[in-house]
């Protein structure tokens, strides 16, 4: 028989909050159940029924547990908002507690902890001290759980009142669930808090290995999760660790296993025989499998999961490419995950089949599944050279079809796989063209255009192909208008004859003109520029070879990678994300405490420091105390060459390139003139006379070298150059030699300069005013950015010893950090090797937990040193800057 | 961490609440309408079923009616999540008798709200085992064996029950006869492509037990799978009997099974829940016997005729049979008038899904109906696509055929009172997904 409780949430139409009232306060005990059961039941529905709050506390004090039950169940959602009228539940809270009914002490526990009211939570503490040494471990295993809501609330006065040494102590408790329950609570706290807490020792380990055993099926997926952060001491205990969880692969419920695989996989990193990874491998293959054949929903968390594990993995899976194989009833985001791992594991072992399969697909309903398809099908075509071809043909056939968005995906994928196998499947382009004009979208468009262009000699008719899309130029989307725009460039310079040449001034016209999209504007009148000057430069721009492309599309980077593994199963695996990425609560205290460990004291200020930046870089410090490095100025008779701590930053970030949003190379010094140099006076406001400029180090020696360009009619000659006093004192050290300058020609020069000759009071910047006059001209004037990597010394690399005792030497207010979101490092050598290059030595790389923390230093003339430290993760870099001055 | 929820909603398909728990402070008890205006009521909904809304993540399964929504603000555990709802739900199955839907979580809501309370604590599951929360989770819905009449006094040591080394069987049961039920329940799934050849075939079985034993009995089963044998015949140092072994891909366990015991000794050895479970589950890819195989032939005449001939053969022993054949083959949409002829059994056009079902009730072995069909199409200018073909579709059970040829070798029974037990085996076969593209 089922219930019956669906009455209750009919209520007669008047007055429903008086006439409840009324039946809370009958002295007839079914009435009064009926009457909190309706509560509740309005309550479900979203009616505040807060009012009625006292006559549902007056029920509290009842034999009856259901409808204790209900009463609780009422404190939880309205205790929060009417506090004064909670505290009138302590009494039957703390009484409950001491019940011998050993349920009723859990579930006063366990409701007194849900109750987040500040009043409440001091009474909590005794009762739970009690609870946490019950008899029952029913009680027990609340009482644990209790513990972490209670330091949710107030982490301090779970410290003070000695809650987690009895937490602790649950861990040895004979009962496994209540082991289980005080672990969840503990990683929890940890979690959460700065101090080391809960730190899984190999005795602990042990114990939690034995427990594994015993506990309910969530219990070992608490334990495993704690576990995973444990880190053997070596490949010995590894093996030992990994044999005893290897059974759990057997468990039927889904969590229990993702949890195993990663405690697995985490350890295998430790584990040098091949033979136990061989067979390690071997183990999690099957029980992977299985949870395909589970709900849907778990099929799709365990096939994100899969993705990372073949990722790093790739030969766990490499044999079982048939489970993956979609079914026609499969929900669409299993079909999706499914397609991205074939495309994963497909090798020219398997090739064939999965070709078929990804072709049976291309012909079903969904359109955005049938792309997908389409697009794997190139993938392949990319991934594996031997099988390009009959990826191709198959894409052929796909095209034959005529549905009208397989087409257009084909010739998308078709343009990659021409890049990437270049001059070997052109032959196929006559098909392409076929179904020109069936193109609707705007990537479609774009590569049937590129392809046009890139094979214009290939194609008889390729300009009146070119010409079909040129009517509708001002409407295509930028995408297509870039991409014909370059095409028709393209066919021009590959057939020089009067059509293009007249489809060239159309297109060149509209791009200029008629366009408010600047990257097609420049992109124009690059090109015109190009081609009016010089068409034989124009060619080996446009027409250069490319770089073969591969396909990395969605593979993750290495160390993203291994972070994601560490989180197997949680969201972060599931969205392929850090955790930090979309938990909203960041935990920053974690990770102060291991930085401490290498470097102590200097953390402290850290957070002070960068407020100080801000301060700085809002406002520049107009006395002098407010400048970190008063200290230092003061006693020195010279003028400072100290820039305080606000412009480290920037200067850092001149240096790494940061303004670029890339970490790309410094110009190599050695070769000056090579990369151009920065534009400093453009030709229109110097009449003609064009100056670019970049400060450069050569053999120890600061250069400024200076390219003039005489654009105007006449010749320019009597050159010379004066730099405003500026906070390092860079002056010229020589004159400046530059010959008579015709028209059109242009001279390149390097300047000796010279550092603390006239340096500037006020506030450091790295500003370089600079004059330029000639006896033809007005004098010009114009601004340049001290780049600083041209001061550092080739003596600036210390000894990691040395290092560290200076970083804890400085003081706090030295040092000053900025964050450079949107940078991508690619290749961390070579960065290394680029910064070295220039004088900036790298010292130690750690890693802790999300990211890596490089050390650098570089030294300066006169003795000044500065330390650099780099948060470098994938989302955010953080350049932490310390800077010291070892002059007395 | 392994933190699985912040907050549980039971919702209509209107997106009405009709049961929710918060569990944890760090969601807004709002956050339900998050879900409603960005994912119910757009097309994502059953796009994917892990969203991130704002801070918070929803992990949600349509369950009948239902719609079970979980919302967190940490990284959960999703896989924890998924399986915690998946389990809950069978334990609100086994509380009202059967369904699941939007009336029996109306008409049972001040024990769900209970059992909300008791399955979870602060986000982390509990013990959701439905024997021992029966012992005190009791209300009139509840349709328990053991107690006659619904009291509010506890079993005295339930709670050493909820937290026991054996937390899925209470002590002290008694019964008379004391009788094992023991099926082994093979779903078939095949992918063949219309050439007759497999794409790809596993068979996912299950082995569900029905216990009404007294005491707490050890059990031990034996299987004719190739591990279980050869570790065997390996501690009896005697060579392994002649006969088919199983070769499983792999197995997972019910709780009460002993994991260790099994990776070392590979016996499956356990002490049952009461009442009826699912002991283990396995897979087998190799050597699957296909108990039918579909020969389709389909020819599009034209635009508006087709013709479509399907013979179905049942590879199994001729003395079995099998019950509930239905084999669904697809039509075009634009289908007009369809006729037939069949051998046996009987063959309907059916609109709604585009297809041709054909329905034979007891279909014997080693025989091979066939069913030849017209279809008549509605000519339409507007169809350009060309027709998808879905695959065949194919339903079906065959008793006391096992697809794997597993086979029950003991049962082994053994209790400190020594009582005599009953034993009943039995098998079947159903189709899972089995498909043959044509």
């Amino acid at each position: 028989m089922s219930g019956h409780d669906s009455k209750y949430f009919s209520t007669t139409k008047k007055g429903e909050i008086p006439e409840l009232k009324e039946e809370l306060n009958t002295q007839y005990k079914d009435k009064r159940k009926d009457a909190v059961k309706k509560v509740i039941a309005a309550m479900t529905v979203g009616k505040d029924v807060s009012s009625l709050f006292t006559d549902v506390v007056n029920c509290m004090q009842t034999e009856n547990l259901e409808l204790k039950k209900l009463v609780y169940l009422y404190l939880i959602n309205y205790a929060k908002s009417q506090p004064d009228l909670a505290i009138l539940a302590v009494n039957t809270f703390v009484k409950d507690s001491q019940d011998p009914n050993p349920l009723i002490r859990a579930l006063a526990v366990r409701t007194m902890g849900c109750i987040r009211v500040d009043k409440i939570t001091e009474y909590l503490c005794d009762p739970l001290q009690r609870c946490l040494k019950d008899d029952d471990p029913y009680v027990r295993k609340t009482a644990a759980i209790c513990v972490a809501k209670l330091h949710d609330i107030n982490a301090e006065l779970v410290e003070d009142r000695g809650f987690l040494e009895s937490l602790k102590d649950l861990i040895s408790d004979n009962n496994p669930m209540v082991v289980a329950n005080a672990v969840a609570a503990l990683v929890e706290i940890q979690d959460n808090s700065a101090r080391p807490i809960f730190e899984i020792t190999s005795h602990t380990l042990s114990k939690l290995l034995t427990a594994l055993n015993e506990c309910t099926e969530w219990g070992q997926v608490f334990i495993l999760d704690a576990l995973s952060r444990y880190k053997a001491a070596d490949a010995l205990e590894a093996e030992n660790i990994v044999e005893r969880v290897t059974p759990r692969l057997q468990h039927a419920n889904c969590a229990v296993v993702l949890s195993a695989v990663k405690m697995i996989l985490q350890q295998m990193e430790m584990i040098t025989s091949t033979d136990v990874v061989r067979n390690l491998c071997k183990k999690m293959a099957p029980p992977l499998v299985t949870l395909l054949s589970a709900e849907p929903e778990i099929q799709y968390v365990a096939l994100r999961n899969i993705n990372l594990i073949v990722q790093r993995r790739p030969t766990i899976l490499a044999h079982e490419i048939k489970v993956f194989f979609c079914k026609y009833n499969d929900p669409i985001y299993v079909k999706m995950e499914k397609l991205e791992i074939m495309i994963k594991l497909a090798s020219d072992r398997n090739i064939d089949q999965v070709l078929l399969e990804f072709k049976e697909y291309a012909t079903e309903v969904d359109v955005d599944f049938v792309r997908k398809a389409v697009r794997a099908i190139g993938r392949c075509a990319i991934k594996l050279e031997r099988a390009a071809e009959r990826c191709i043909s198959v894409l052929l056939e796909l095209i034959k079809i005529k549905v009208n968005y397989v087409v257009q995906e084909a010739i998308i994928v078709i343009k990659d796989i021409f890049r990437r196998y270049p001059n070997t499947y052109e032959s196929i382009i006559a098909t392409l063209c076929e179904s020109l004009d069936t193109l609707d979208e705007p990537e479609a468009k774009a590569s049937m255009i590129w392809i046009i262009g890139e094979y214009a000699e290939r194609i008889d008719n390729a300009d009146e192909l070119l010409e079909s899309f040129l009517e509708s130029f001002p409407e295509e989307p930028a995408q297509v208008q870039l991409q014909l725009l370059t095409a028709t460039v393209k066919l021009f310079l590959k057939k020089p004859t009067e059509g293009p040449q007249q489809m060239i001034q159309v297109v060149l016209n509209n791009a200029t003109m008629e366009t408010d999209n600047p990257d097609l504007r420049d992109r124009a009148y690059i090109y015109w520029r190009l081609l009016s000057t010089d068409p034989e430069a124009a060619k080996d721009v446009v027409l250069a070879e490319k770089p073969v492309i591969s396909d990395d599309s969605n593979q993750l980077d290495p160390s993203l990678l291994d972070e994601l593994l560490a989180n197997i199963a949680t969201l972060s695996s599931v969205y392929h994300k850090p955790p930090e990425t979309f938990v909203t609560r960041v935990k920053t205290a974690a990770q102060r405490t291991e930085d401490d460990e290498y470097a102590e004291g200097s953390e402290a200020g850290y957070s002070e420091s960068s407020a100080h930046t801000a301060d700085g870089a809002a406002s520049p410090p107009t006395s002098a105390s407010n400048v970190p490095y008063a200290g230092a100025r003061q006693p020195a008779p010279a003028p400072s060459t100290n820039p305080p701590a606000a412009l480290v930053p920037d200067l850092m970030g001149d240096l790494l390139g940061m303004d670029n949003s890339a970490m790309v190379p410094v110009d190599q010094p050695s070769t000056p003139a090579s990369p151009p140099l920065p534009v400093l006076l453009p030709a229109a406001t110097g009449q003609g006379l064009q100056i670019s400029a970049q400060l450069t180090g050569q053999d120890g020696q600061i250069f400024y070298s200076i390219l003039f360009e005489n654009n105007s009619q006449i010749p320019l000659d009597g050159f010379m150059i004066q730099f405003n006093k500026n906070s390092f004192g860079l002056a010229a050290a020589g004159p400046l030699q530059v010959p008579q300058l015709l028209p059109g020609t242009s001279a390149a020069t390097l300047l000796p300069m010279a550092l603390f000759q006239n340096m500037s009071a006020g506030p450091p910047s790295s500003l370089l005013q600079v004059a330029v006059k000639n006896n033809q001209q007005p004098v010009w004037y114009f601004n340049d950015k001290i780049s600083m990597h041209v001061f550092f010394t080739e003596d600036g690399r210390m000894e990691r010893g040395s290092f560290l005792e200076t970083w804890r030497s400085l003081p706090d207010s030295n040092e000053v950090s900025k964050d450079f979101p949107g940078i991508t490092v690619n290749g961390v050598e070579a960065t290394l090797d680029q910064l070295a290059a220039s004088n900036m030595f790298f010292i130690a790389k750690r890693k802790h937990a999300t990211q890596d923390v490089f050390y650098f230093s570089a030294r300066m003339p006169r003795g000044i040193t500065f330390l650099n430290r780099t948060h470098n993760s994938h989302w955010n870099p953080r350049h932490q800057v310390c800077h010291q001055d070892s002059k007395p | 961490m392994p933190v699985a929820a912040s907050a549980v909603y039971f919702l209509n398909l209107r997106g009405d609440v009709l049961i929710n728990r918060l569990y944890r402070d760090d969601v807004g008890g709002n956050m339900v309408d998050a879900f409603r205006t960005h994912i119910m009521q757009t097309k994502e909904l059953g796009t994917c079923p892990v969203r991130q809304i704002g801070g918070c993540s929803f992990f949600y399964m349509r369950i009948s009616n239902v719609y079970i929504v979980i919302v967190v603000s940490s990284n959960a555990n999703v896989a924890c999540a998924f399986k915690f709802v998946v389990e809950a739900v069978a334990l609100f199955k086994s509380y009202f008798g059967g369904a699941f839907d939007e009336d029996a979580i109306r008409n049972n809501f001040v024990l769900i709200y209970e059992l909300l309370d008791e399955i979870m604590d602060f986000g982390y599951p509990q013990n959701l085992s439905p024997e021992i929360l029966k012992l005190y989770i009791t209300q009139e819905g509840v349709r328990s064996p053991f107690s006659s009449k619904p009291t509010d006094k506890p079993v005295p040591n339930a709670t050493l029950q909820v937290t026991g080394a054996v937390g899925w069987r209470r002590e002290g049961l008694v019964y008379k006869k004391n009788e094992v039920f023991l099926d082994i329940v093979e779903s078939v799934n095949l992918l063949m492509s219309s050439k007759g050849n497999v794409l790809r075939c596993d068979v996912t079985g299950k082995v569900l037990m029905k216990c009404f034993l007294s005491g707490m009995p050890d059990l031990k089963l034996g299987l004719n799978d190739k591990i279980g044998l050869e570790k065997e015949s390996q501690l009896k140092s005697r060579p392994a009997k002649s006969g088919k072994t199983i070769e499983l891909d792999d197995v997972t366990f019910h709780q009460c099974v002993n994991l260790t015991r099994f990776n070392s000794e590979k016996t499956v050895s356990f002490v049952p829940p009461d009442g009826e479970f699912e002991l283990m589950k396995y897979r087998i890819t190799e050597g699957v016997n296909l108990p039918f195989r579909v020969l389709p032939t389909i020819k599009e005449l034209g635009r508006t005729r087709m013709e479509v001939n399907v013979k179905v053969k049942s590879v199994f022993g001729a003395k079995m049979f099998a019950l509930g054949v239905v084999i669904k083959i697809p039509v075009p949409k634009q289908t007009a008038k369809t006729s037939f002829q069949v051998s046996s059994g009987r063959a309907k056009y059916n609109a709604a899904i585009d297809c041709i079902v054909w329905k034979i009730r007891k279909f014997p072995g080693q025989t091979e109906p066939t069913m030849s069909a017209e279809v008549e199409l509605i000519s339409t200018m507007t169809e350009k696509k060309s027709w998808t073909r879905p695959p065949i579709q194919m339903e079906f059970q065959v008793p006391m055929f096992t697809a794997s040829g597993l086979r029950v070798r003991f049962l082994k029974v053994w209790e400190k009172s020594g009582y005599n037990t009953v034993e009943w085996v039995r098998y079947i076969t159903k189709a899972g997904s089995y498909e043959i593209r044509c």
